[in-house]
C-alpha cells in the first residue's frame, strides 16, 4: 500500500518533466540541427513518418551542426552570453541586498501583520506585468515622474531610461517577490529559542543575528538568488522595453535570429546553449532545495 | 512546493526555447462569421471596422504588429488563423516563393480597376500580374522632427538632407533632445546606402560595410532604435528627431496638435532621395475565412471608404478614384501624395536572398549593440 503510493508520487514529476521539459527540449534540439528554407515552416528537413524508417533516415541525414559552428565563430554570441550572465548576476546581488531586510523584517512582525505583509509582496502580481514595466517607462523617461520629483527637490535631472541602469532597476523590481518569499519561508521557520539560547550565552542581538540567524538563512538566500538569476539571464521583455540598444542580452539575440533573420535553427541553437549554461545553476538550485527541506 | 519551484526554474529556462514549431497561441477554428486581420499598428480607422461589421455582419478580430519581420515569421509558421495580413512590397516575393499566400479571386473584388496605374506599375516586379496583393497604403521613409527644438540646436540648417541624421557633427548637437532610428535593418540600410551615393539595393558586401561604418558613427547619438515608439515620443516632445515612416510622423503631428502641447512636428523627405513602400492586403494560404477577407478587400476598394482610411492614417492610398475624396490638406501635402519632382527621388527596395539578409542583419546587430 505504502509502496504503491511512493511509486505514483515518483512517476508524476517525471511525467511532468517529460511533457513540459524533455519533449519541447527535443523539438528545439531538432530545430537547432536543421537549416532554413523559404517555406512553411521555414526550416528543413521535415520528419516524414509516412515512409516509416526510410523517412526517419532521410530526416536524420538532413540534420547537421553547422549552426553551432557559426555560433562558435561569431563573438557576438559569446558576448551576449557573458553580458546576460553579468546583468543577471548583478541583479541577483541587488535583490539579495534589498530582499533580505524585507524578508527579515516581515518574519519579525506579529503573525497577523506578517500575513498582510506577505500579501503586499504578492499583490503587484494582480496587475499585468507588462503594464507595470510600462509604468517604469513613464517614471524614468526624461520628462517623466522621477525627473519631475527631482526638479521639485531642486536636484538635477537623471537620464536613465534605455540604459543598463534602467534594466537592472526593472529586473530588481519585477523579481523582488521571488527573492523575498523563499527568504521569508526560511526565516519564518527559524526556531526563536535558538536566538534566546545565543543571548543567554552572552551574544549581543547583532552577534546573535550574524552567527545564528544569518547562517541558517543561507539556503533560502541561495534558493532565492537562483530562482531569480535563472529566468533573468534569459529575460527579454524588461531589457527590450527599458534597455537601450547597447544592452546586449540573449533574449534579444534569440529575437533577432527568429524574427529579423527568420533563422529558426540559429534561434534554437542559441536557446539550447543558454539552457546548457543554466543547467549548472539549476543543479545547484536543486541541491540547495534539498538542503532547505532536509 | 518542491515540484512547483522546480517547475518554475525549468519553465524559465525553457520559455524562450519552447517557442518552436508549436501551434500558435490562438489558432482556434473560425466560425463562419469572423474575419481575423493582422495589420500594422495605428493603421486603420476603428470606425471603418465597425462599419464593415454593420454592413456585412462579419465580426472583425484585429491584431497589430510593427515590423515586416514579425509578420513574416508568424505567417511562415503556418496556421496563424489570420484571414488577411498586410506585408510591404519588398517582402511579397518571399511569401509567394514560400507558398504562404493564396492567389486572389478577382471576381470577388469589384473596384480593382480603380487602383492607380502608377502604383500597380511599382508593384509589378513584386507581384507579377497582380495575382496576390491589393495595395492598401503607401508612404516614404524620412525625417520627422520637432521644429522648434531642431531650429534651436541647428540654427539656419534646413532639414532637407540625410546629413541631419547621419552626420555626427549635426547629431552631436541633437543628442540631448533625443534621436530615434527605425529598428528595421532593410529600411535603414536602403536609406544609408542611398545617402552614400550607392545603390540602395546593392548586393555588394563592401557597400554594406560602408553603410555600417556610417551608422556606427551615428549610433552613439541615437537614444533608441525602435519602429513605432517614436510616434508618441515625437508627439509628447520627448524626442526631437526620428527617422520614421511618413504617415507615422504625420500622426505624431496630429496628436501633438490635439494635445495642444505646443509641440510642432514636421516631416521631410531628404533631397538625396528615399524609399517609397507599399503595404498590401494578402490572404494567407491557410486562411480560415478567405471569403470574408475578399469582402473586406472589396469594402476597402470603395473610394469613399479608403479615403476615410487615409484621413485617419495620413498615408496616401492606392485608389485613384479616392484621391479627390481625401481631406484637402492631406491630398495637397507632398509628403503624403508626392509631387512629380519628389516621386523622381524615391526608390523601391527589392527582395534580398537569405544569405544577404543574414549578413545585413548581422551588421545591423553590430550597429545596434556597438560591437
Amino acid at each position: 500500500m505504502r509502496r504503491g503510493r511512493v511509486g505514483l508520487a515518483a512517476i508524476l514529476p517525471f511525467l511532468w518533466l517529460a511533457l513540459f521539459f524533455a519533449f519541447p527540449f527535443l523539438l528545439v534540439t531538432k530545430l537547432s540541427l536543421s537549416h532554413t528554407v523559404l517555406a512553411i515552416p521555414p526550416y528543413a528537413p521535415q520528419l516524414d513518418l509516412s515512409q516509416g524508417l526510410a523517412g526517419l533516415k532521410v530526416f536524420l541525414d538532413g540534420l547537421d551542426t553547422t549552426t553551432y559552428a557559426r555560433l562558435a565563430q561569431d563573438r557576438l554570441y559569446l558576448d551576449a552570453y557573458l553580458s546576460s550572465l553579468r546583468i543577471a548576476a548583478m541583479a541577483a546581488v541587488l535583490l539579495l541586498l534589498i530582499g533580505y531586510p524585507i524578508a527579515y523584517g516581515i518574519s519579525r512582525c506579529p503573525p497577523g501583520l506578517r500575513l498582510a505583509l506577505v500579501m503586499a509582496v504578492i499583490l503587484p502580481f494582480w496587475t499585468s506585468f507588462l503594464i507595470r514595466i510600462y509604468a517604469w517607462i513613464a517614471i524614468l523617461k526624461p520628462a517623466g515622474i522621477l525627473n519631475a520629483a527631482l526638479a521639485g527637490l531642486g536636484l538635477p535631472p537623471v537620464d536613465i531610461l534605455n540604459t543598463e541602469t534602467a534594466v537592472l532597476l526593472g529586473l530588481v523590481y519585477a523579481y523582488l517577490p521571488f527573492m523575498v518569499l523563499p527568504l521569508y519561508a526560511v526565516l519564518d521557520r527559524q526556531d526563536e529559542s535558538l536566538i534566546e539560547a545565543a543571548q543567554d550565552l552572552g551574544a549581543t542581538p547583532l552577534a546573535a543575528f550574524w552567527r545564528v540567524t544569518f547562517p541558517l538563512s543561507l539556503p533560502g538566500a541561495a534558493a532565492g538568488a537562483l530562482l531569480c538569476f535563472i529566468p533573468m539571464a534569459g529575460e527579454f521583455v524588461i531589457p527590450d522595453l527599458l534597455g537601450g540598444s547597447e544592452t546586449l542580452m540573449l533574449g534579444r539575440v534569440i529575437w533577432t535570429e527568429f524574427f529579423a533573420n527568420r533563422d529558426w535553427p540559429a534561434a534554437s541553437a542559441v536557446a539550447i546553449v543558454l539552457l546548457a549554461t543554466l543547467a549548472v545553476p539549476i543543479l545547484l538550485f536543486e541541491r540547495e532545495q534539498g538542503k532547505v527541506l532536509s | 512546493m518542491r515540484g512547483w519551484l522546480k517547475a518554475l526554474g525549468f519553465a524559465a529556462a525553457v520559455t524562450l526555447a519552447a517557442c518552436g514549431p508549436k501551434a500558435p497561441e490562438d489558432s482556434a477554428p473560425q466560425a463562419g462569421g469572423t474575419l481575423r486581420i493582422y495589420n500594422w499598428s495605428d493603421y486603420i480607422d476603428p470606425a471603418l471596422l465597425a462599419q464593415f461589421t454593420k454592413e456585412t455582419g462579419i465580426k472583425v478580430t484585429y491584431d497589430t504588429f510593427d515590423s515586416n519581420e514579425v509578420l513574416e515569421t508568424k505567417v511562415l509558421q503556418g496556421n496563424t488563423g489570420y484571414d488577411l495580413v498586410v506585408p510591404s512590397n519588398h517582402n511579397v516575393p518571399r511569401y509567394i516563393t514560400a507558398g504562404a499566400i493564396a492567389p486572389l479571386d478577382k471576381s470577388q473584388l469589384p473596384g480593382l480597376d480603380k487602383l492607380s496605374s502608377a502604383t500597380m506599375l511599382h508593384m509589378a516586379p513584386f507581384d507579377p500580374g497582380a495575382k496576390y496583393a491589393v495595395p492598401y497604403m503607401q508612404g516614404t521613409i524620412g525625417i520627422g522632427y520637432n521644429e522648434d527644438a531642431v531650429a534651436k540646436r541647428l540654427p539656419g540648417v534646413k532639414v532637407d538632407s540625410w546629413a541631419v541624421v547621419f552626420d555626427p557633427a549635426n547629431l552631436a548637437k541633437l543628442k540631448d533632445c533625443g534621436v530615434y532610428f527605425l529598428d528595421a535593418s532593410e529600411d535603414m540600410y536602403a536609406v544609408a546606402l542611398n545617402y552614400l551615393g550607392k545603390d540602395p539595393n546593392s548586393k555588394l558586401a563592401a557597400d554594406y560595410k560602408a553603410a555600417t561604418a556610417l551608422l556606427m558613427k551615428a549610433r552613439p547619438y541615437v537614444r533608441k532604435f525602435h519602429s513605432s515608439e517614436y510616434i508618441e515620443a515625437l508627439a509628447n516632445g520627448d524626442i526631437c528627431v526620428a527617422v520614421g515612416y511618413s504617415g507615422d510622423v504625420l500622426q505624431a503631428r496630429s496628436r501633438a496638435a490635439e494635445a495642444k502641447n505646443k509641440v510642432k512636428i514636421a516631416y521631410a523627405v531628404p533631397k538625396e532621395g528615399s524609399q517609397v513602400w507599399f503595404d498590401v492586403f494578402t490572404i494567407p494560404r491557410d486562411a480560415p475565412n478567405p471569403t470574408a477577407a475578399h469582402r473586406f478587400m472589396a469594402f476597402m476598394l470603395r473610394p469613399e471608404i479608403i479615403a476615410k482610411a487615409s484621413n485617419f492614417t495620413e498615408y496616401a492610398n492606392a485608389n485613384a478614384a479616392a484621391t479627390a475624396l481625401v481631406d484637402e490638406a492631406l491630398r495637397n501635402d507632398p509628403n503624403v501624395y508626392p509631387t512629380r519632382e519628389l516621386s523622381d527621388r524615391l526608390f523601391v527596395t527589392t527582395t534580398k536572398d537569405q544569405a544577404l539578409l543574414r549578413d545585413v542583419n548581422r551588421q545591423w546587430t553590430k550597429v545596434l549593440t556597438g560591437r
